[in-house]
């Protein structure tokens, strides 16, 4: 029994040392000087230019991969075609490079001195130091997350109850919507879950394909390090309590909407 | 409507599925396809439904060619071995799957969805979600839910493979009650000899992708057409080139002039019946299956010395059966 006591201690500390403690000690530095001084670094165009950007990159970058993820998961877990494992292989692929390894590529690639970089340039394009770049590099980070969650799913529950609505007359679309999909909700949710945190903390390629320009292409954690790094201690705990609400916020709005109507 | 599988052949890479099958059955019948796993009969059905598309050959139903139809127009209703019931909709949604996709009036689909639960016994459980249900139950949900769309032809993978002993043969004697009441065509899929026997009307025999034999139950039992067939459909023994059922073994206590010598070496009692192992004077081995009665007129206990009429064995090399003369 005591071991039992002894073990609980044991995770309690460990946990609040590691996740409680520090959040705690931003939440504390934040307010420590009333509420003011956090409104006013939160509203500063730069600020609040930084917090636009993000959540526009949550909004483009995270359907576009819930789309592609489960996409590619079907053809993955159901399709017969050749070049199966290659694919299998290349979605791998942005979990074993290093972020700023994926965000000198796209600059390689895409820049002005790159392959397709003039180009788009001709097409009045610009890619690199511009948004279409750091959705590319958000696109790239995050490719993995929906597909692998959704492939293990998918495998598991077989192609019996899809062929089983296809002999009761659904056509490929509608058994996709009544009996696939349901069946991959919560899947598909969490893959969304870590997409969007992943977005939303980016740093590595983001940082590379952006240029870090202040007020144009800086993200939130971008902000929020740029900050740091200029010995703004509230501008820093302001804009890193503020990511912290995005990311809770985001856990629960999911939450909700994975357990609503869940067969029991 | 009549089901007719014309010359049909079916490979997956190098392995030949189904070799130049062909197959009919008659309208309201109940006929079973019985073989071995990887036999090819659950291809074929899954030919039949529209989920694979043949190589070569034919597949009509109703008189209609269907080949070349997707599983959506063939009007066929099939059931799964795991039931493949669609986990997150409760049993009254899941039977009316199809009504729902033909965008039926909503007093139709209630009517009809209501109706079947009756007939399959499950109108107390309309609200329950698969998870909350036996395998029987669910068997039964499954059927249901193909019997709604009022299916040409109804098609049965092993629809009790996964149940327990006692719950199949319920399910098996009422299936065979519901086919009479609605006379709809049913091809079903087992590898089991003595479900087949039990419920269908005509039995099509496969092996390694081929039919060996189309017969009534009676039939294949009493005249196999091949050894394969012989052996699969009922208790041998093989003595050289000859092969018996057991209870075709004769033993005499006398000489007689067909007979050949032969010493019991065990006498075992399994109940009504009796097995007795017999060994030839020519070294086969094989063993008779007599009744209690039969056993108590012939007194045998082991190492008795017996004469083993075996008339009514066969012997498949010859294009026909012939009966034995010594």
């Amino acid at each position: 029994m005591s071991g039992r006591i002894l073990l609980r201690l044991v995770a309690v500390v460990y946990l609040a040392g590691l996740l409680v403690l520090p959040l705690g000690m931003i939440l504390w530095r934040t307010f420590e000087h009333g509420p003011w001084p956090v409104w006013e670094a939160l509203t500063s165009p730069y600020a609040l230019h930084a917090l636009w950007l993000t959540l526009l990159m949550v909004v483009i970058s995270v359907p576009l991969n819930a789309l592609f993820g489960v996409g590619v998961a079907l053809l993955l877990a159901r399709g017969r075609f050749p070049g199966k494992s290659l694919l299998s292989a290349i979605i791998d692929l942005p979990l074993a490079l290093s972020p700023v390894v994926v965000g000198l590529a796209l600059v390689l690639a895409y820049g002005t001195s790159g392959w397709f970089g003039p180009a788009l340039q001709a097409l009045g394009i610009r890619v690199i130091f511009a948004l279409p770049g750091m959705v590319l590099a958000n696109v790239f980070i995050s490719l993995p997350f929906v597909a692998k969650e959704v492939l293990p799913v998918l495998r598991e529950i077989g192609q019996e109850q899809e062929q089983a609505a296809y002999t009761l007359g659904a056509s490929p679309l509608q058994t996709f919507i009544r009996v696939t999909l349901p069946a991959i909700r919560s899947a598909v949710a969490y893959g969304v879950v870590l997409t969007t945190a992943r977005v939303l903390g980016e740093y590595g390629a983001v940082n590379v394909v952006s240029g870090n320009l202040e007020g144009r292409t800086q993200t939130l954690t971008m902000y929020v390090a740029d900050r740091f790094q200029q010995y703004d201690e509230t501008g820093t705990y302001a804009a890193s309590v503020l990511l912290a609400c995005l990311g809770v916020a985001m856990l629960l709005v999911i939450n909700r909407f994975t357990h609503k109507g869940e067969a029991r | 409507m009549s089901i007719v599988v014309e010359g049909v052949s079916k490979s997956f890479g190098s392995f030949r599925a189904l070799q130049d099958v062909s197959l009919t059955v008659p309208e309201g019948s109940l006929m079973a396809i019985l073989g071995p796993s990887g036999c090819g009969k659950s291809t074929l059905l899954r030919l039949i439904a529209g989920l694979e598309r043949p190589d070569a050959g034919a597949i009509s139903i109703g008189g209609r060619d269907v080949t070349a139809l997707p599983p959506q127009r063939r009007h066929v209703g099939l059931v799964f071995q795991h039931y493949a019931a669609f986990k997150h909709m409760t049993v009254w949604e899941n039977v009316a799957f199809g009504l729902r996709i033909r965008k039926r009036p909503k007093e139709e689909i209630a009517r009809k969805v209501g109706e079947l639960l009756d007939l399959v016994q499950l109108s107390g459980w309309a609200h329950r979600y698969p998870s909350q249900l036996s395998g029987g139950q669910l068997q039964r949900m499954a059927l249901a839910r193909a019997l709604a769309v009022e299916p040409k032809v109804l098609l049965l993978d092993e629809p009790f493979g996964a149940l327990d002993a006692k719950v199949r043969g319920e399910l098996r004697a009422w299936l065979r009650r519901l086919h009479d009441e609605i006379e709809v065509t049913t091809l079903l899929v087992t590898h089991d000899q003595e479900e087949a026997m039990e419920i269908a009307d005509a039995i099509a025999v496969m092996h390694q992708g081929r039919i060996e034999q189309v017969d009534t139950p009676d039939g294949l039992y009493d005249h196999p057409a091949s050894e394969f067939v012989m052996g699969f459909v009922g208790q041998t023994c093989r003595v050289g080139d000859l092969l018996i059922r057991p209870h075709d073994v004769r033993i005499l206590l006398a000489p007689s002039r067909a007979a050949r010598r032969a010493t019991v070496r065990r006498v075992a009692r399994l109940g009504y019946d009796v097995r007795v192992d017999l060994l030839l004077e020519d070294g086969h081995e094989l063993w008779a299956q007599l009744s209690r009665d039969e056993l108590l007129e012939l007194e045998l206990a082991a190492g008795q010395e017996v004469f083993i009429d075996l008339s009514r064995a066969r012997t498949f090399d010859r294009p026909e059966a012939l009966p034995l003369s010594a």
